[in-house]
């Protein structure tokens, strides 16, 4: 066998990630009864679903009979400073309950309410109580259920296997090509659609609560392919990440803490949130200790405790407060829950942060307050989709889950992203399963093409005296936290759009020992392409953005600004060169708009 | 601080042997951090997964000084500086190379578990469960797949023969979870004795010793299971537990 040659397989839809997003699109391609390939970066069920904790939010009304559609619909909005993909803010609220009950059907077990109905958690931004959950260890829950239920139904998975290139006839996409991790060894996947599941960017920053599978990969994948990109400026930094010890800096710390009680304080020991509450939530924000601690049990009578607020503004009060003074040594604040409810009750609740304050901080978090701070967490833009069959604006290629665009708008809701992953993992299996059974013409693919990208990828074995690719990442990584995060400043950015320049030269030069098999640093410096490309393009987004919105801070335009409320920033490839455009976000039917005046 | 010395395993099917590197101690490092460390210091090709960091997706699992654990739970201030600590691949399935090997017999025996059978709703199309009758199966569900205790499995690990009619005790909580759940109507008895052979299991709970989520592999999943098998004998018993539910047949 020569260096470069591979295998190949073919399949009517290949779905390229399995998470939540990239099972559930599988689950439904095969139910329409085409062949189904899905490939994953790791081994099946250690996506990064596994370790979303909090909850799915969908408006079952188990414990508010209130809640129902209309209100997630608003909250979403609301949430992402009404930003959002209106169409696909409907379709999730709208969805989602049918979605969390067809898991339970596959075998998952929620917490339950005293009647026996799924038990729903309060989480930020959410008007009730709305998140079906199991402990803190929901993510784990899903993805089982997903693996357990899609194992059993016909899907081919291509397990450690890292796509590369998408490959296109013409204009269509017709397939991709990869690695296996385990071998080193090249394959090809010929299909009529592909899905793209991937996940997100946050390998990119230093402090995240991603894994090393983030790497931007189908974001990347999107944009070689010709296909648009939209809102990359939109980066979500999760308020409460540990921040000690030194080596678990960035780990989640969920916002269940906070629905199930907790509170941030700063060093004086204030509760510092009730300074924090921004003009747009005054009307349904509790301005005082007592009724915000009234309200997780009478909601209808009180306002959310500001713990509460969208994940945007927590971590933009605990940011200022750490730079104000009150932050802890280790620079975090605190998030206090046991001196507020019984230990037992948090044992219960909580029970792997419990387990991973214990085990690696050494803090028992019923006897102590936790210390945390902001964490690089998901990226709210992504891959520009069709709301309702999610196609990407290249054909036959779909986007369901974190890589795709519109949904959050500027900043996403807690459990919004769990139910985002079902209803648009389910809409892009369904579509592209459709799609293939119309596609009429042979799947050709260019043999010479798929040679030249095998050569290329086997390039960093044969160069000497390279770079180190993990030396690359890290100073990507020092950069992306320093002059693309939280708060960000043209300045800043113009200096972060020349470094990332010059990695791009570095990482065309890297090097790796040794062979092919599962060879980590082979696989970092193949990952350095999407890695930088994501980079490239949130930075980009951010200079274009001369506003403060959502997940998107700029200190030298500090205010939200009503005209770039209508406007996506799209980043598409022409030519080789990345090229920017504002487009006009799509505009909202008269019926929806009426659900946000009949209340504040 | 005086260093460690890391005597960590490289190689492949062919062949291999442990290799020495030392490393600098920081507070609240924990093994992955430190294998790490020497990927991206020392040794660009040293081959180990994660994923989650936090104990959470069960990719880690290694040996570290002989005892199956996950390597992002293991914290290096367990040992003392100056220390000699020797990670190894779980020793149990084929290795791949370095701390990586190929575990792909749990994802077969996976696949061969009959799925949930649900009974039909209530009349408004939903299903009822209550909280106490999901407690037990909820601590199957904790499971993170790290395949520890698939790896500390004497009949995994010594009995090569047995390995095509035996599943291991990740999956005789996987089929225990199923089992119990209040909606399943599935017999799986026949399944149980003969193809995933929990009858070969001698309850030495080494499993439950080894899982990094605590959950009761033997008390709480396996002797139900093996009480149940002499049940199932009886086609009436059978009977009467699928009819009550699975509350009144537990133990």
């Amino acid at each position: 066998m020569a260096n470069q040659d591979y295998e190949t397989h073919e399949h009517d839809v290949l779905v390229i990630g399995a998470g939540g997003a990239g099972l559930r699109a599988a689950i439904e391609a095969a139910a329409q009864g085409v062949s189904v390939g899905l490939v994953c970066k790791s081994l099946l069920g250690k996506a990064h679903t596994v370790m979303a904790e909090g909850g799915i939010a969908a408006a079952l009304g188990n414990v508010w009979p209130e809640d129902n559609w209309q209100v997630h619909f608003r909250d979403t909005m609301r949430g992402g400073k009404m930003l959002n993909n209106w169409r696909m803010a409907q379709l999730h609220a709208q969805e989602a309950p049918d979605r969390v009950l067809e898991l339970e059907r596959w075998g998952a077990l929620f917490d339950r309410t005293k009647d026996g109905r799924i038990l729903q958690r309060d989480f930020g931004g959410h008007r009730y109580a709305r998140l079906a959950h199991v402990g803190d260890r929901t993510g784990l829950e899903m993805i089982r259920t997903l693996q357990y239920h899609g194992i059993h139904q016909g899907i081919d998975v291509y397990m450690e296997c890292k796509v590369e290139r998408l490959l296109k006839d013409g204009d269509h996409v017709c397939g991709a090509f990869g690695y296996w991790r385990n071998t080193g060894k090249f394959v090809l996947f010929k299909a009529k659609a592909v899905v793209l599941a991937t996940g997100g960017v946050g390998k990119a920053w230093k402090v995240t609560s991603n894994s090393w599978e983030y790497t931007g990969d189908g974001q990347s994948l999107a944009l070689w392919a010709g296909a648009d990109l939209i809102d990359m400026e939109f980066v979500q930094f999760h308020p409460t990440g540990m921040v000690w010890p030194p080596s678990v800096r960035g780990i989640l710390v969920t916002e269940g803490v906070r629905g199930d009680g907790g509170t941030l304080k700063n060093t004086k020991g204030e509760r510092f949130m009730f300074n924090y509450i921004p003009e747009f939530f005054k009307g349904e924000t509790a301005d005082n200790e007592a009724e915000a601690d009234r309200w997780y049990a009478d909601k209808k009578n009180n306002r959310r405790t500001p713990d509460l607020l969208p994940r945007d503004e927590v971590a933009r009060a605990i940011n200022a407060e750490i730079k104000g003074g009150r932050g802890t040594p280790h620079g975090g604040v605190f998030l206090d829950i046991c001196t507020r409810r019984p230990a037992d009750y948090i044992r219960k609740r909580l029970p792997s942060m419990y387990h991973q304050f214990k085990e690696l901080a050494g803090v028992d978090i019923t006897k102590e307050p936790m210390e945390v701070g902001p964490t690089c967490h998901y990226i709210m833009g992504g891959v520009r989709v069709d709301a309702d069959t999610t196609a990407a604006t290249v054909k036959g290629l779909f986007a369901a889950g974190e890589v795709a665009g519109g949904m959050h708008g500027s900043n996403r809701l807690g459990g919004n992203s769990l139910s985002d992953l079902l209803v648009f993992g389910r809409r892009a299996g369904l579509y592209a399963a459709l799609y293939a059974k119309d596609f009429g013409g042979p799947l050709t693919v260019e043999s010479s093409h798929v040679e030249s990208l095998a050569r290329e990828m086997l390039e960093p074995f044969t160069r000497t005296g390279g770079e180190n690719p993990y030396a690359i990442q890290a100073d990507l990584q020092e950069t992306m936290q320093n002059l693309v995060g939280l708060i960000r400043t043209e300045h800043e950015l113009r200096e972060a759009m020349k470094r990332i320049e010059s990695f791009r030269h570095r990482a065309a030069r890297t090097h790796v020992d040794g062979g092919r098999t599962y060879n980590p640093g082979w696989h970092m410096a193949l990952d350095l392409a999407s890695l930088l490309t994501v980079a490239e393009c949130c930075t980009l987004a951010a200079l274009e953005r001369r506003e403060s919105r959502g997940g998107h801070t700029r200190d030298d335009h500090p205010y939200t600004d009503d005209s770039w409320g209508k406007i996506n920033v799209v980043i598409r490839q022409r030519q080789g060169a990345l090229a920017l455009s504002r487009e006009p976000l799509p505009e909202m039917p008269a019926e929806l708009k009426a659900l946000f005046q009949e209340r504040k | 601080m005086a260093q460690f010395t890391m005597r960590v395993f490289r190689g492949d099917a062919s062949g291999g042997g442990f290799k020495d590197y030392r490393v600098e101690p920081e507070e609240g490092m924990v093994v992955l951090d430190v294998i790490h460390r020497i990927q991206a210091t020392q040794a660009n090709d040293l081959a180990c997964r994660w994923n989650c960091k936090a104990g959470k997706c069960g990719s880690c699992s290694a040996e570290v000084n002989g005892k199956p654990r996950l390597m992002c739970m293991t914290r290096m201030d367990l040992f003392q500086p100056g220390d000699t600590i020797t990670v190894a691949p779980i020793r149990t399935f084929p290795l791949i190379r370095d701390l990586v090997t190929d575990v792909s017999y749990n994802y077969e025996k996976a696949k061969q578990v009959p799925p949930l059978r649900l009974k039909p709703p209530e009349p408004d199309g939903t299903y009822r469960m209550m909280q106490e009758d999901i407690d037990r199966i909820q601590e199957f569900h904790k499971c993170i797949e790290c395949f520890l205790c698939q790896d500390v499995c004497h009949v995994i690990r010594d009995h090569e023969d047995k390995k095509r009619v035996f599943s291991g005790p990740r999956f005789f909580i996987k089929i225990a979870s199923l089992d119990m759940h209040p909606l399943d109507t599935r017999d799986r008895s026949s399944f149980i004795q003969q193809d995933a052979g929990v009858g070969l299991c001698n309850i030495t709970k080494c499993c439950t010793e080894v899982c990094p989520e605590n959950i009761h592999i033997t008390d709480n999943g396996i002797i139900p299971l093996k009480e149940r098998m002499a049940d199932s004998l009886d086609p009436i018993v059978w009977l009467l537990r699928k009819f009550r539910g699975p509350k009144s047949s537990q133990a």
